[in-house]
């Protein structure tokens, strides 16, 4: 009787502190996500009035923020496709291919992932440089005249920040799937190539089946944090105003004092990514098989 | 095309090097570039950019450590984040271990609160955070006199180890959760208490999940700069270290002072790569058994 009232104690002391912090800066704030976004928050008074759905009203119609979700959306699409295909190519050749250095590549490869973004935006910041930055002279060198791509400008912006996205994200993705693809058993390719088939459909009849299930969990993940990604970079390396997406326009408003209306930004915005990664989800649903 | 069958297998090999090696060098040439471009004096910024430094122009980081205050930053950084490892640590071993390793009621509705945690990302919850604190605050300036929630080193580490409590105690768990049973009631046999067992039977035992977590949980928190720049939004008050380099990236746009700027990012990023290269086989490998990222 005595060891289980001290038993009690013991898990109420280890857990209690766990859960007072979880729920003061995880629970609480995300439920005033939802509740601030139905209210009007003076921005030097904490007086809130009740403005029902007004703030969504508005914000669909919102230029700004309509733009900004179709960043988001264009983001998600081209950085997805970009880094998935060669981090798969990439993983596949690793694996399956007796390199030497494997280990090395290995190494360089993860770099990217162990950086601050505001770091990877100083070192592309030296990239982009109009004049004497690195990709331009590179471009120059090439076209045999001096090239001068302004590419923080409002026009190649966009295409900037997916270069530095998919720089930082390959790596990453490349040294999981690897980690996965080395799991399926080597005969399986030894009794497939007795059979004539060659390395493309070993690689799309093999590899792929095999690792589908972790390839759908991770492109759900990927989805959901190429729109916090996304967010980081912009924040990091884009003037602003110049281009936004959906959260840092969400994070905008919080600036300017909007403070109802930004949460109802991030509101929709948090749905929008639950209910794209339950349809990537669905979509991808596909039989399992054993290895 | 008179060529043998197997011939092409090693212009294969070829292709798979040349592209691998492009992509490495698309990797390491930007990096290698900064550390240099960091010693280069700032008259060197306006010819070629491939140009080999002229000399160790030191001055650099000099400047940047003082002037830049990115010494003061650097010192903000470790501080915070070596608090909030420790309160992480603190806070989430005892609860991990109890929450995989205790059957008691409500253990199941915890559980699935702190794998719901896992979906919460901090971006969308900053500005309630911030808000909270900003009313605390208002609230503490009347009964204390001064506020002291925003711009403190202390709150924010807090914060920081509050929001990587659901990824570390998922992780822990799952370790937890696999050990034998036996380690404990041998324990409770020889008279230990669960305290006692807790901290000298299990926790030596979690040592490679607890360096694992340390590692990716110093790279996260020394790298994040959202969380800090709303916190420590005061334009006199203390800075981390990836904030201030913002600050001096966009103070650059106007006075160009490239060399200070790129000592500014290896300042940043040296701590980070070192620790790396100590560890990149830890971490390489760590990744697999997390398998999601912020």
């Amino acid at each position: 009787m005595r060891r289980s009232k001290e038993r009690s104690r013991f898990i109420a002391l280890c857990v209690a502190p766990a859960v007072i912090l979880f729920f003061i800066f995880m629970v609480l704030p995300t439920l005033n996500v939802f509740r601030m976004s139905l209210f009007e928050r003076g921005a030097y008074s904490p007086t809130e009035t009740f403005v029902g759905l007004n703030n969504f009203k508005v914000l669909f119609q919102d230029a700004k923020f309509i733009a900004s979700m179709q960043n988001t959306i264009l983001l998600i699409v081209v950085v997805t496709a970009v880094t998935f295909f060669f981090a798969l190519v990439f993983a596949g050749i690793l694996t399956r291919e007796k390199i030497k250095g494997q280990s090395f590549f290995r190494v360089i490869f993860y770099i990217p992932n162990i950086l601050s973004v505001v770091v990877i935006a100083g070192i592309f910041s030296a990239i982009y440089k109009p004049e004497n930055g690195m990709l331009n002279s590179v471009l120059s060198a090439i076209a045999g005249r001096d090239v001068m791509i302004l590419w923080k400008d409002q026009q190649m912006v966009m295409i900037s920040i997916i270069i530095a996205m998919v720089w930082q994200a390959i790596g990453y993705y490349m040294v999981m799937y690897m980690a996965s693809m080395s799991a399926v058993p080597v005969d399986l390719y030894e009794s497939a190539s007795l059979d004539g088939a060659g390395r493309l459909a070993q690689f799309f009849q093999i590899t792929l089946p095999l690792i589908w299930t972790n390839i759908r969990t991770t492109l759900t993940f990927f989805i959901i944090s190429t729109i916090n990604m996304a967010f980081l970079f912009v924040k990091a390396m884009v003037a602003k105003g110049m281009a936004d997406v959906g959260l840092s326009f969400m994070y905008n408003q919080k600036d300017a004092g909007l403070y109802g209306y930004s949460m109802a930004a991030g509101v929709v915005i948090f749905l929008f990514s639950f209910l794209l990664s339950a349809l990537v989800n669905q979509v991808t649903r596909r039989d399992v098989l054993e290895m | 095309m008179q060529q043998k069958k197997g011939s092409a297998e090693p212009v294969f090999k070829i292709f798979i090097y040349v592209v691998l090696i492009t992509l490495a060098v698309l990797i390491i040439v930007p990096v290698a570039w900064v550390f240099l471009a960091s010693i280069k004096q700032n008259s060197e910024f306006y010819g070629n950019p491939w140009a080999l430094p002229a000399g160790f122009y030191w001055q650099n980081f000099v400047d940047a450590w003082n002037a830049a205050s990115m010494g003061s930053y650097m010192l903000n950084s470790v501080i915070v984040t070596a608090l909030s490892l420790v309160l992480l640590l603190v806070v989430a071993l005892p609860a991990a271990y109890c929450l995989s390793r205790f059957q008691f009621a409500g253990r199941k509705f915890l559980n699935t609160a702190f794998m719901a945690g896992l979906f919460i990302n901090v971006n969308y919850i900053v500005v309630p955070i911030f808000l909270m604190l900003k009313d605390g605050d208002v609230w503490l300036k009347k009964a204390l006199g001064n506020g002291l929630l925003l711009n403190n080193l202390f709150v924010l580490a807090l914060v920081y180890a509050a929001t990587a409590l659901p990824f570390t105690i998922y992780l822990l768990s799952g370790y937890f959760a696999t050990l034998p049973h036996d380690f404990e009631e041998a324990a409770y046999i020889d008279g230990a208490g669960y305290g006692a067992t807790m901290v000298r039977i299990i926790f030596p035992m979690a040592q490679p999940s607890i360096i694992t977590i340390i590692l990716f949980n110093f790279l996260s928190f020394w790298n994040e700069y959202i969380i800090s720049m709303t916190l420590m939004s005061s334009a006199t008050g203390q800075k981390t270290l990836p904030v201030g380099l913002l600050n001096l990236m966009q103070a650059q746009q106007s006075a160009a002072q490239f060399g200070v700027l790129y000592a500014g990012l290896v300042l940043v990023m040296l701590p980070t790569l070192i620790l790396y290269i100590c560890v990149q086989k830890k971490l390489t490998q760590g990744m697999t058994v997390g398998g999601l990222k912020g």
